[in-house]
């Protein structure tokens, strides 16, 4: 176990130390979030619907596609040089492979998130410090579930042709129950509801979490074989 | 076709085959052969030879047949049996953003060296690529990605070693200086394997040759000639392909 999360470790650090030094992804994801932020918030008739209905279903799709973006690069980096032959030769475990991958991107979709929540703040106007330790809870439990899966989708889409796009079809559908459940809990909290009304939602989350963590973790060495 | 080796396999290699769709990549390829010596496989574009290689490798399951390692089953799945074997391949296996230090050290994690940093000087001094340890393997020329990847494929003294037209690109020097650390790796009784289309440069490090067509070893021995009568071996062989 301590050598798989040792090389878990190796290809995660890799992974955020080439993302670090191109910032390609990282930007691209920034700069679409800005834009939708603002499109969304120049588009919208404010005397229609208010910033506070509106924003939870805003800050998930903007999120969602963000962190779609983000997940592209995962495997993509791996076709450089055949580099993913390495990988597969060394006696790295694919269990290492798929924690690593799902870490680093862990580390790229919450940091773009980190950036782009105060933005939505500026740009809808919602009491964010009010709720700002729960939203990070729902945040961080919906991120988990999708990049867990996503992790897994760009890891089989990456050998395909259009792979960014085949990335979107096959990742869409699994993001549709954290997304839905993340923006049902962010309208409850930006709505000041009380706990009990959202904790389902929540175990909802967290079930998903565990059921696809677990279930990506086996399954993915499955994606690698030719 | 097999080579009847003196000593105990280090590599044997039984009934390869395998199918890409309607193309027969691999048609039963067997041959053994012991520590240090080498083969070299020749053949034409698309006679296999690549997909051999990725066979040995483990990189590709073969649809039937064996790859044994020192009497050994190659299980794929095995860390231990992919500890055994280094592939020189003509991609280099490298990140252009990483210097080549890191790329080093990188790969001595995941093969769970004591001492990456330590492992990586030496790789990078075995290939004389000391002084640009800091610079990025993107900025090395078509030669020094090729040394870098040696020393990436030697970090974890693999007893086999794969060689996947290991000249491809190269300029004279860097052919050369190529040769140089090939031959070490035969003088520490290494078992190579070889996959060329170029018989100049495979045969000098052969003790063993093949010419591969349509997935097939044509012909199978220890060397027994010079280049001349290579030249017409392989001729006369692939003359139909």
């Amino acid at each position: 176990m301590r050598s798989v999360l040792a090389q878990a470790w190796a290809i995660a650090a890799k992974d955020l130390l080439l993302e670090f030094r191109s910032r390609t992804s990282f930007l691209s994801a920034l700069v679409f979030t800005a834009l939708v932020l603002a499109i969304f918030n120049f588009a919208r008739d404010p005397t229609a619907v208010s910033s506070v209905d509106l924003a939870p279903s805003v800050l998930w799709i903007t999120f969602s596609f963000a962190g779609v973006l983000g997940l592209n690069r995962a495997f993509t980096l791996e076709k450089e040089n055949r580099a993913i032959d390495g990988l597969l030769l060394s006696p790295a475990s694919r269990t290492a492979l798929y924690l690593g991958k799902t870490a680093a991107n862990l580390v790229f979709v919450g940091a773009v998130e980190a950036i782009a929540l105060p933005l939505f703040a500026l740009f809808f106007n919602v009491p964010l410090l009010d709720v700002l330790g729960p939203l990070v809870l729902v945040i961080a439990l919906a991120t988990i579930g999708f990049v867990a899966v996503g992790t897994l989708m760009s890891s089989m889409a990456v050998n395909t042709r259009f792979g960014e796009m085949m990335l979107m079809v096959l990742v869409l559908p699994f993001l549709v129950t954290p997304v839905s459940a993340a923006a049902e809990m962010t309208t409850k909290l930006f709505a000041h509801r009380p706990f009990a009304e959202w904790a389902a939602w929540l175990k909802l989350l967290a079930a998903y979490d565990i059921t696809f963590v677990v279930l990506c973790t086996l399954v993915f060495e499955f994606t690698l074989e030719d | 076709m097999l080579i009847a080796s003196a000593q105990a396999p280090a590599l044997q290699v039984g009934g390869l085959t395998k199918r890409f769709g309607h193309v027969r990549a691999l048609r039963g390829v067997e041959f053994a052969l012991g520590a240090g010596e080498s083969l070299a496989v020749f053949g034409p574009n698309g006679a296999g030879k690549t997909t051999l290689l990725r066979v040995l490798a483990g990189l590709l399951k073969p649809d039937a047949g064996t790859v044994q390692f020192g009497g050994e089953q190659l299980v794929r799945s095995n860390a231990a049996h992919r500890r055994r074997v280094g592939l020189i391949s003509h991609h280099s296996l490298l990140y252009d953003g990483l210097t080549a230090a890191e790329n080093l050290v990188f790969y001595a994690r995941l093969y769970g060296l004591a001492s990456p940093r330590a492992a990586a000087a030496r790789a990078l001094a075995g290939v004389g690529l000391e002084a640009r340890a800091s610079d990025a393997a993107g900025t090395f020329s078509r030669g020094m990605v090729q040394r870098l990847a040696i020393a990436r494929a030697l970090l974890h003294e693999p007893e086999v070693m794969l060689l996947d037209e290991p000249f491809s690109g190269l300029d004279q020097r860097a052919a050369a200086t190529l040769r140089d650390l090939l031959g070490r790796l035969r003088a520490e009784r290494r078992t190579m394997v070889l996959v060329t289309h170029n018989i100049d440069e495979g045969l000098e490090l052969a003790t063993h040759v093949a010419i591969q067509v349509a997935g097939a070893f044509a012909s199978l021995g220890p060397r027994d000639g010079d280049l001349a009568a290579y030249r017409a071996r392989y001729a006369e062989a692939t003359a139909g392909a």
